[in-house]
């Protein structure tokens, strides 16, 4: 045993956001001893930022509305290349997730007969997302939060997992971490784990990402053997504020587009018209007047062309602003205004009227919003079975956004909160099936966890070295500059060659003061991880010689059909090297595909 | 950004007058440990549209790599950087600099109602063993089609409290705990307070929960004098419609029996916190050992023995 503070149980779940918390009540009500360890205080994970909705058909407001049509549009956002299982037990089981929730304590707007309301949102054909104003994921997160206490889920705050470690046999047994509090070790010792960890946006200098998304759970998956899949896939959201300059990034949301706001560059036309891909021509109106009446009548009108899969709208913004026809901060405008009344726009957008308000200095009721793209979310991740979210580590599980597969390419706003839900309750499900089948206590070599507690305290003995905050500064400008949203062959290789030498500085860097509450030394620990996720993703986007979703290649505009049938999977092998291989899509039942050849509308 | 761009400077460092945009300010931050600390002070060039949290960073990046701070989203959502500037509490992230009067020291120190951990970051898990002893939500049973009805009207009580962050700042500037630290163990506070509001205004909860505030949660300590109304950044209105309704609920289920029975009458049956307690095995939460511990509360005693 190691020399310093161990526990012990049947299920530790890394990560406590929406997915991590899902997972550790599945595993408390199935009677697994079970934990929840978390980088920040319970009930600050990143969900806790989710604006929009969480999408699920339940036909409340559309009664049209149904799992195949979910399926349908989530696998159009994701350009294919979604895990069709994913898709398909994500579509079928998100509304039993809501109700769940709602028998949980949690208190969604209402429809005008009571029952839960659900408004529009980019690439889903009706009116889905069920939602509290622009503060959903708060109300989910805070839902969850209660319902583990409630359980007596016992949850470790404030603590960073470094690494996971196996047994000889190969199966995930410990995870090796400290608190932040006191700079104190502690081993968990587990029959299986769950990774919940979220994203990776930290790596670029414009995100909305908090400092906790440092990829943390890709990376230690990866190190401890799992397949990685589609890292090229970040989404770079359309509409983060541009200014002030420092709260770039910051998360305007897609909401303001699905209750009627539009955007306008600074001719002050409505340029998305200009930008409609053929394959969502037949969906999409083609006139200002017929975009308008849309709200009102999904039937007999089509879907304005603002309520396109992001990353068509990102890029489109991207065009504009690159043409001359940006806002005076190189952004595009965001009109709401105009289109909505005073007290509508109060009501719907609460958050977003604060936050304009008290950080901008903007009245979102009377002007319009300055916005241009920010690095939101990644689709790809670990690779998981759709039906356990095990990965290819025996005793490893993952669920939420560390997890790929049910996104494909790109994300549908609204995918991500359903996502949590019905995945993380299947990966607690599995772990705590794995869990009560497997023999023996679970255990790790003292030598290798000696030698992550060492690694990590390597910077305080080092002098003359770095601070972790200018590495981190360094590595956000090279992500953000050549592995941005618009791609190129050159720029991603020098970009490889870039973190080469920030995996030098790293190896030097030096920390100042004590492992007490120390974030120059919690950014240390980060940094190994967000230099394995952001080579994962750049090798992902030199591979990947064409544009599709979350990956825009200026040297390989199209898509390539070849390219839509697999996915690019990567590992690390024990002597640190990277291999990538393309690997088939798994084929699709006829019936599933049916749905997709169906004609719209 | 270089080291040299901000020099450690001793306290009551030289005042500017109202900055030019490329002035500097002045950042006063508390910096220490349970075993004591003191301020020190960071000259800072001033960059326009800065929040507070901001210049944190800045500090962090440059010449305090090791300067301890809670933060996560940096836009009001997560209810994580509270401190208080310039004496109130407030969020740092949602704290505009040039609203302060920066020809003055910025003057940052930890929310001071709960223990140190180190500089800003502060102990506040009082607050989640206060969450622990909530008995929970207890839903009536659902439709015959499995799902519930609800008025939006008859939600937006509950959904305003539910707005709550959890920044802790209601707690931190409340009185009963503030000053008297004994009444940790007997007052839930006043961002508690809410949950029990919510919960006792949602249409579904079947659990009454009015003993246990009184007997349990110092309910009756609080003296209406708003200061967590004044602080909370969601502006929920803590005391008017949280506290002093649950003071009247108590009241009247104490000593009126018209009230009580009238309520037993018109409204649906409310389960008592015994009964709302076996929903409760979270680690602190009422139980019926405990029960049989209070006994001086009769209906708590008898249903523990029954």
């Amino acid at each position: 045993m190691p020399d310093h503070e161990t526990h012990d149980y049947d299920v530790v779940v890394i990560g406590a956001g929406g997915a991590g918390l899902r997972a550790a009540i599945e595993a408390k009500e199935r009677g697994l001893r079970t934990a929840l360890v978390c980088k920040s205080l319970l009930g600050k994970a990143h969900t806790v930022m989710a604006e929009g909705g969480a999408a699920a058909a339940m036909g409340n407001v559309w009664p049209e509305d149904n799992w195949q049509v979910h399926f349908r549009d989530t696998m159009r956002g994701g350009k294919f290349l979604n895990n069709w299982r994913m898709a398909q037990l994500h579509a079928q089981e998100a509304p039993d997730r809501i109700y769940e929730l709602e028998r949980w304590g949690a208190l969604f707007d209402r429809t005008k007969d009571g029952r839960i309301l659900q408004r529009d949102f980019g690439g889903h054909r009706y009116a889905r997302l069920a939602h509290v104003g622009d503060r959903t994921g708060l109300e989910m997160i805070r839902t969850l939060q209660q319902r583990a206490v409630a359980l007596g889920i016992e949850v470790f705050m404030e603590c960073k997992v470094l690494r996971l470690l196996a047994d000889t046999e190969g199966r995930a047994s410990a995870a090796v971490g400290y608190w932040r509090a006191t700079g104190e070790f502690v081993t968990f010792f587990a029959k299986a784990f769950v990774v919940a960890t979220g994203s990776i946006g930290r790596s670029w200098m414009y995100t909305s990402n908090s400092w906790e998304s440092t990829g943390d759970g890709h990376a230690m998956a990866a190190w401890a053997g799992a397949d990685v899949i589609d890292m090229e896939f970040v989404q770079f959201h359309p509409t983060g504020m541009v200014w002030p300059l420092s709260v770039r990034g910051l998360l305007v949301t897609e909401s303001v587009r699905g209750d009627g706001g539009v955007l306008r560059n600074s001719e002050g036309r409505r340029f998305m018209f200009d930008y409609i891909p053929p394959m969502f021509a037949p969906d999409t109106a083609d006139t200002e007047e017929e975009a308008d009446r849309w709200y009102d009548d999904h039937i007999n009108n089509r879907r304005p062309p603002e309520l396109l899969p992001r990353d068509e709208v990102a890029r489109s913004i991207n065009s504009e602003v690159k043409s001359g026809r940006g806002s005076p901060h190189g952004g595009v405008l965001l009109d709401i205004a105009s289109r909505r009344s005073p007290e509508y726009i109060r009501r719907r957008l609460p958050s977003m009227y604060h936050q304009f308000k008290e950080l901008a200095g903007v009245d979102i009721t009377a002007e319009p919003m300055e916005v241009g793209p920010t690095c939101h979310y990644v689709m790809g991740g670990v690779r998981v079975d759709a039906e356990t979210q095990a990965t290819t580590v025996s005793g490893l599980f993952a669920a939420g956004e560390v997890a790929a597969g049910l996104h494909g390419a790109n994300r549908l706003g609204g995918n991500s909160l359903s996502d949590l839900l019905v995945f993380g309750r299947r990966a607690g499900m599995a772990a705590s099936d794995f869990a009560v089948g497997r023999s023996g206590a679970p255990s790790a070599s003292e030598a290798e966890v000696s030698r992550v507690c060492e690694d990590a305290l390597e910077p305080f003995g080092r002098d003359g070295g770095e601070s972790a905050y200018d590495i981190h500064r360094a590595l956000q400008e090279t992500m953000q500059d050549l592995v941005g949203i618009i791609r190129t062959e050159s720029e991603l290789t020098q970009a490889l060659e870039e973190l080469d030498k920030l995996d030098d500085r790293a190896a030097k860097v030096s920390v100042t003061g004590t492992p007490v509450y120390n974030p120059g030394w919690n950014l240390a620990t980060d940094l190994p991880a967000m230099l394995t996720v952001s080579r994962l993703v750049t090798r992902g986007a030199i591979e990947r010689r064409e544009s599709r979703g979350g990956q825009t290649r200026e040297d390989y505009p199209k898509t390539d059909p070849e390219l839509g049938k697999v996915n690019l999977v990567q590992r690390i092998r024990g002597d640190g090297t990277y291999t990538l291989d393309r690997e088939p899509l798994g084929a699709m039942p006829s019936e599933l595909a049916a749905l997709l050849e169906e004609d719209s509308q | 950004m270089s080291t040299q761009a901000a020099e450690l400077a001793g306290p009551g460092a030289a005042q500017s007058p109202a900055p030019a945009p490329d002035s500097t300010l002045t950042m006063r931050i508390w910096r220490g440990d349970p075993s004591g600390g003191a301020f020190v002070d960071y000259e800072m060039p001033a960059v326009e549209g800065e929040v507070v949290l901001d210049v944190v960073h800045r500090i962090q990046a440059g010449p305090a790599p090791d300067l301890a701070c809670r933060w996560n989203c940096k836009a009001g959502k997560c209810g994580s950087c509270s401190a208080e500037i310039n004496g109130v509490p407030r969020l740092m992230c949602m704290t505009r600099v040039d609203e302060l009067p920066v020809e003055e020291p910025v003057v940052v120190t930890p929310m001071r109602t709960f223990p140190i951990v180190r500089d800003l970051v502060t102990d506040v898990s009082f607050n989640y063993a206060m969450a622990r002893k909530v008995p929970p939500f207890s839903p009536e049973p659902p439709g015959p089609d499995g799902t519930y009805r609800m008025m939006q009207v008859d939600i937006e009580r509950g959904q305003e409290f539910r707005k709550c962050i959890e920044c802790f700042m209601c707690q931190d500037v409340c009185h009963v705990i503030r000053d008297h630290e004994a009444n940790k163990e007997i007052y839930a506070g006043p961002r508690m307070f809410i949950r029990y509001m919510e919960l006792e205004s949602h249409p579904l909860d079947t659990n009454d929960r009015r003993e246990l505030l009184r007997e349990r949660m110092g309910l009756g300590l609080c003296n209406i004098t708003k200061c967590c109304t004044e602080v909370c950044p969601e502006s929920i209105k803590i005391t008017d419609n949280a506290i002093i309704p649950l003071k009247e609920r108590v009241v009247d289920s104490s000593y009126d029996p018209v009230a009580w029975l009238g309520r037993k009458i018109l409204r649906r049956s409310k389960r008592s916190a015994a009964d709302a307690a076996e929903d409760a095995p979270a680690i602190s939460a009422p139980t019926r050992e405990d029960q049989a511990q209070w006994g001086q509360t009769a209906q708590w005693g008898q249903t523990a023995s029954s």
